[in-house]
């Protein structure tokens, strides 16, 4: 199968840093004026529903990076997504079959609005805004991805969270039918992750609904996931179905498969090597300007960074805690 | 053309270009003419190199028990050539590990072998497998006696370790190393199941020896 090529321009070029500011301050007059959060839906992002469709009103993000971006084959061919295989290029291959649409998320537990909300009307409210993000694979390779999504702090403060709400569980659809992968037991299903209240409000933890400007690939993890870049690739749970304010901590998939190798935190740490290789260094899959071997095998590895170079943002969610012990 | 002329002009060199085919296939899918290695090619490189080094070492062991089975003698023939090229594959992964996973880092590569104990076995693995290949010559095996003999058996080891080695590093699904694992034991098994019967038998022929001593 083909896989059409990104388009040469961004969506980020395609905005101007003027008019973006200027919609950011005609959604914050129309939000105050009429007093209420959901009044915001002067916002109106919409998902299509076709595949590949544009995104339209995307803005730019102080918090994107400027580093060579991968292509939207690498990003879209090789990556995890267990509930539809566990080989790199599974989640492409077993994934073109299933729709993503129509999509509900069930909202739970110590919350003002719960209950199950169309995906349309939980987006409905927000603007989308592109995050061109790092993402650091716990199996110690790399990309540069432009994501378009929605601040997680804002989606939780629709629901009204209550004082007793300290992580924010989520969980991925289970469905044999439509996800193949899940016939293995090799996680236990459905994938649940989680982050803590503070986690989830900090602006860097955003809700992802396209790439390169358009509506999310079905590989990576449409309609909508999670994307915490300062932490391990499987913290980003991906085709998520339920969002529930819980008191408890959750045990998450991963720490429940091999509880030794991942823990609940998962942050990206060079000092804190997995218990069977490195974390010191990785490889930035794609990235080979220097010509020669490395234009054929790809860049060489480089140094990882403390929370994946997002400890500004960050660090102070963990001011305190052991990152030895809590990894 | 006689039997023994025949493998040697026409099956061998037949065998040993079938043998070349997966690394042909490397080098045609980095040059992007028989396919792609897709997004990471230094980890697809290493892994196809690593698959087929244990490959060759299952296909090695195989060779006794067919001929056992079968009778077919001439199969011997091929255990020395399929067994290099289990040590060439496993080379090939070694030098992939070396070049362009480490990059010739000493650090990194020092660090590799004696913290990550699945390096370490895999290293191990290695390292059985060099003193297999610069002792096969016939020039070697009758120099060395009956040491070269003990020191060949070191495939089974090199064999557990290698299937070890790849049971380690997967993340968390290890259906494909078990499936290494199940035939790896059969194939040691059938050896252990043989030696055990041909003990007994020697056993018996001596118990029955002293009935007949004992008989007036």
């Amino acid at each position: 199968m083909l896989i059409r090529q990104p388009a040469d321009i961004c969506p980020s070029e395609i905005t101007s840093k003027a008019s973006y500011l200027n919609r950011r301050k005609f959604i914050q007059s129309t939000v105050f004026a009429s007093g209420s959060m959901l009044a915001g839906a002067a916002a109106g992002a919409i998902i299509p529903e076709e595949r590949r469709a544009k995104l339209a009103g995307v803005g730019k993000s102080e918090f994107s990076t400027d580093e060579v971006q991968n292509s939207y084959t690498d990003i879209t061919t090789y990556n995890n997504y267990y509930e539809f295989g566990i080989d790199k290029n599974d989640p492409f291959r077993h994934s073109q079959e299933f729709e993503p649409r129509p999509w509900s998320i069930t909202v739970s537990g110590h919350a003002d609005k719960t209950g199950t909300f169309d995906l349309e009307d939980i987006v409905k409210p927000h603007a989308l805004e592109e995050r061109i993000y790092r993402l650091r694979c716990v199996e110690a390779w790399s990309m540069v991805i432009p994501w378009v999504g929605i601040p997680l702090a804002d989606i939780v403060k629709q629901f009204a969270p209550r004082s007793a709400a300290k992580y924010v569980v989520f969980r991925t659809l289970h469905d044999r039918a439509r996800m193949p992968g899940q016939r293995s037991r090799v996680l236990q299903w459905p994938y649940i992750e989680g982050l803590t209240i503070e986690e989830a409000a900090n602006p860097l933890a955003i809700l992802a609904v396209g790439l390169y400007g358009e509506v999310l690939p079905n590989q990576n993890g449409a309609p909508i996931r999670l994307i915490v870049p300062w932490k391990y690739g499987f913290k980003s749970i991906k085709g998520i179905v339920s969002i529930d304010f819980s008191e408890t901590r959750p045990r998450t998939s991963w720490e429940v498969a091999a509880p030794r190798e991942y823990g609940f935190y998962a942050n990206v740490n060079p000092e804190v090597n997995h218990p069977r290789w490195s974390q010191a260094r990785e490889r930035r899959i794609g990235a080979a300007p220097e010509g020669g071997l490395q234009s054929i095998f790809g860049a060489k590895k480089q140094p990882t960074i403390m929370f994946n170079g997002y400890g500004e943002q960050v660090a102070h969610l963990y001011d305190g805690l052991d990152l030895r012990r809590n990894f | 053309m006689d039997v023994t002329r025949q493998i040697r002009f026409v099956w061998k060199p037949l065998v040993f270009v079938v043998c070349l085919v997966p690394a042909a296939l490397v080098v045609g899918d980095t040059l992007q003419i028989t396919g792609a290695l897709g997004a990471n090619p230094i980890e697809e490189i290493q892994d196809r190199f690593g698959n087929w080094g244990l490959r060759f070492i299952l296909i090695t062991l195989t060779v006794t028990p067919l001929r056992q089975i079968s009778g077919w003698n001439w199969l011997v023939r091929f255990r020395r050539m399929l067994g290099l090229f289990a040590f060439f594959y496993i080379l090939l992964h070694f030098l992939t590990w070396l070049f362009l996973d480490q990059e010739l880092l000493l650090s990194a590569i020092s660090e590799d072998i004696f913290e990550r104990p699945f390096i370490t076995i895999g290293f191990t693995a290695f390292l059985i497998l060099i003193a297999m290949a610069a002792t096969s010559t016939n020039g070697m095996r009758r120099r060395m006696g009956r040491r070269w003999q003990k020191l060949h058996y070191g495939v089974y080891v090199a064999g557990i370790l290698g299937v070890w080695h790849y049971w380690w590093q997967v993340k968390l699904d290890a259906s494909d190393p078990a499936i290494y694992a199940v035939l790896l034991t059969v194939l040691l098994g059938y050896r252990l199941w043989r030696r055990k019967r041909k003990l007994a038998a020697q056993q018996s022929r001596n118990q029955h020896g002293h009935r007949r001593l004992e008989t007036p």
